[in-house]
């Protein structure tokens, strides 16, 4: 059975040249980027071309790139490496963050830290007024994500950074989403700290980023020797930075237009073929690859196994440690019904798919809902 | 076209697990799917650290994952955690509270895994189900009714929790070890290298840590932040002397001895719980004998309903041993009148009651 991937919000296949320079430097390049002699060296040159590209991506300056294990990493050091010690105690962000974020927070109110938790319209759309009302001269920090993973909406970040820093409270933006799909400049947006992950743009896992303005105090939240400019200890995994680095540059040079008219293409497809349904979230500014869409009367779960047994590869909603799946927050919070929520799918798009596959797709749901629907209790 | 999909309900248990590995090997397109009834970090203080043989534990994900994994077939995790909660465990703790005994592995047969679950595999595209319980399916060549018998392996026989199960739910059902004794179903199990061969039998109440029932109501009751009713009052003898107190009616069965708490020169047994005045009646094991019941909400299984009184077994607990008795109708269609031969010991009124024909299970409803 062929396999039509269809998730690439949860994570990207790796790119075929960001493979061969992962294999490459996987055999070849194993020295410790730390070393004097030839073989460090080697490792610390891959190391320094991928944080200019990474750098590059983000319109940044390679200085002001702090590499990690990943997104959560990054956001959790952007976060705690803020507030820890921190005489400012409050902080502010959004409902809708990941759970990098939202559970990074939880933390810091255990610690003692008072959190406002802003809300969002029924776009999914955070208003930069409600970051204005929550800081004060209190405030330590204000996190609000980029793009949203589920709704693929992207927030006003510039003004509501410039507002945080009116206060002196550092900004921090959760750029997972948006780093590879949407130009990302730092400048522009004026953020303090933005976080990224290597896996959502064709980058293996295991690899993310920090980016820290100069300027900006962080202090480092593991301990161990003098990487990463004393923020982040721990020897360097060169072969899948060096990937990071290569998948930075091609998403700096990819066109996104192409992902967007398929978005535009299935979100068209659906609308045609299946009756009884809303977009989440798509009046508002999103991400080119992302389509939430509720269909009536049936059951995400359902809809996610139908179409896996029919070889295409979806998503309803954040997955949990057993494998099942709870309504997701960030549904509930635009205002969803906890039945719509789960009656919700999300479509991300992502290099490898194209015009045939996306028709197919179609097909392959409105065959799906059909069937769901015949069988639903709530849809008549 | 491939054969016709069918859904495996996987608990990761090895008779579950024996049913997708005997079903993959004679060539069926199966897809197996764990149900997650309930999420057992909730209610912590009733941790035991003890996880296996509890349902939905990560474990028997785990296992199930894993079986599915070497036998190479698609497999789900799907919630039901909502629609067990309410169908299920709700109910559990109301039955308790009024002095009812429940059985809730009756009311997940027929509200969750042979309704809710029927439901979902036919959503995936899977008409027909099959799960591990030990009871048999056949069809009636003449009138074309599903018959269910009791397993051929008599100790693991669950047809006393399936005597809910109606006609549209039998006719999409396969029990693939109905015709198998468990030592049989172990055999199959380490013969197909199965991980959880030799893993233990579940027991008790799946989503009750050790039978402590009583433990579980007080700790959800609280949970839901409903203060937990005050259940404590006096213990009377059935010509009604107060000869005691009780911190609970809930945490009284009708012929329980253990636990009283009162010493009396012969044993007392619970003859009955009364919810409105609180009080627990004790007596003697005589006291707890009941020559006839009414059973209501009676699902006819494998005939149509009598219209004239017929000899029966009847079975008033899963360990009962079916009692000789003339099943009765009366002029409510959804009721029939059971008299035994000789008189049953603790006829409790909420309980399941089960009639059969030697092996055919005709009907099951519940007792009033």
């Amino acid at each position: 059975m062929p396999r039509f991937y269809f998730d690439h919000n949860a994570t990207t296949p790796v790119s075929t040249n960001v493979l061969e320079l992962f294999s490459k430097c996987l055999a070849e390049s194993y020295g410790n980027a730390s070393s004097i002699h030839y073989h460090g060296q080697q490792s610390k040159m891959l190391l320094e071309q991928a944080r200019r590209h990474t750098a590059a991506l983000l319109h940044a300056s390679p200085k002001e790139i702090v590499f990690t294990s990943g997104g959560t990493e990054a956001d959790n050091l952007a976060i705690f490496g803020t507030m820890r010690g921190n005489a400012r105690r409050h902080a502010v962000t959004t409902v809708i963050e990941h759970p990098a974020v939202l559970n990074a927070f939880a933390q810091l109110e255990r610690e003692g830290v008072a959190v406002t938790y802003l809300p969002c319209d029924r776009q999914g759309m955070v208003s930069p007024q409600a970051v204005a009302d929550a800081v004060s001269a209190n405030t330590g920090l204000v996190s609000v994500m980029h793009a949203n993973n589920e709704l693929g909406t992207v927030q006003d970040i510039a003004a509501m950074a410039a507002i945080a820093q009116q206060t002196g409270a550092v900004f921090h933006s959760d750029g997972v989403q948006a780093a590879g799909k949407i130009s990302v400049d730092t400048g522009a947006l004026g953020v303090d700290l933005y976080a990224i992950s290597g896996h959502k743009f064709n980058a293996p896992k295991g690899v993310g980023a920090l980016f820290v303005r100069k300027g900006v105090e962080l202090n480092a939240q593991q301990f161990g020797g003098m990487h990463e400019q004393g923020k982040r200890a721990g020897t360097e995994n060169v072969p899948a930075l060096a990937a990071m680095g290569q998948a930075a540059e091609n998403a700096f040079c990819a066109d996104s237009s192409r992902i967007g008219a398929l978005r535009d293409q299935l979100e068209h497809g659906i609308k045609e073929r299946i009756p009884d349904l809303q977009f989440n979230g798509v009046n508002a500014p999103r991400v080119p690859n992302t389509l939430n869409v509720c269909f009536d009367g049936i059951e995400g779960e359902a809809m996610v196994i139908s179409l896996d047994l029919k070889g295409f590869s979806v998503s309803s909603g954040a997955a949990c440690s057993s494998g099942a799946v709870e309504p997701s927050h960030v549904l509930l919070a635009i205002g969803l019904t906890r039945q719509q929520a789960k009656s919700s799918i999300r479509f991300s798009l992502g290099l490898g798919n194209d015009e045939a596959q996306v028709d197919q797709l179609i097909e392959a749901v409105a065959a799906s809902c059909a069937q769901l629907r015949r069988l639903s209790p709530t849809y008549v | 076209m491939s054969k016709e999909l069918i859904a495996v309900a996987m608990s990761g248990g090895v008779d579950s697990s024996a049913v997708a590995a005997m079903m993959k090997h004679r060539g069926d397109n199966i897809v197996g799917l764990t149900m997650q009834l309930w999420n057992q970090r909730r209610l912590p203080e009733l941790a035991t650290g003890e996880q296996s043989g509890r349902c939905c534990s990560i474990d028997d994900v785990y296992d199930a994952r894993y079986v599915a994994q070497l036998l190479d077939i698609p497999y789900y995790v799907v919630n039901f955690e909502e629609q067990f909660e309410k169908s299920v465990v709700k109910p559990f703790v109301d039955d308790y509270l009024h002095g009812r005994t429940p059985i809730p592995c009756t009311l997940c047969n027929n509200f969750i895994k042979f309704d809710q679950f029927l439901e979902m595999a036919e959503g995936v595209g899977a008409r027909k189900i099959a799960t591990g319980h030990y009871a048999r399916i056949v069809q009636d060549d003449e009138t074309g009714r599903y018959q269910m018998l009791r397993s051929v392996d008599s100790t693991k026989d669950q047809t006393y929790f399936l005597c809910g199960l109606t006609q549209p739910m039998l006719a999409r059902t396969i029990f693939p070890l109905g015709g198998h004794n468990k030592s049989e179903v172990r055999q199959i199990a380490r013969d197909l290298g199965l991980p959880v061969a030799e893993k233990n039998d579940s027991q008790e109440i799946c989503f009750v840590p050790n039978g402590d029932y009583a433990g579980f109501i007080d700790a959800y009751l609280k949970e839901q932040g409903a203060a937990a009713p005050d259940l404590a009052g006096e213990v009377v003898t059935t010509d009604g002397k107060v000869i005691g107190e009780h911190s609970g009616v809930h945490k009284y069965t009708v012929g329980q001895r253990r636990g009283l708490g009162i010493a009396a020169r012969d044993p007392l047994y619970v003859i009955s719980t009364e919810p409105q005045s609180r009080r627990v009646v004790v007596g003697s094991n005589e006291d707890l004998l009941t020559p006839k019941l009414e059973a209501r909400d009676v699902n006819w299984i494998s005939i149509a309903a009598i219209t004239e009184p017929r000899r029966a077994h009847v079975r008033i607990r899963n360990r009962h041993i079916p009692a000789a008795a003339t099943i009765l109708p009366t002029s409510d269609p959804s009721r029939v009148a059971v008299h035994f031969d000789e008189p049953q010991r603790a006829v409790t009124p909420g309980q399941g009651v089960v009639m059969y024909d030697r092996d055919l299970v005709l009907a099951g409803g519940w007792i009033v």
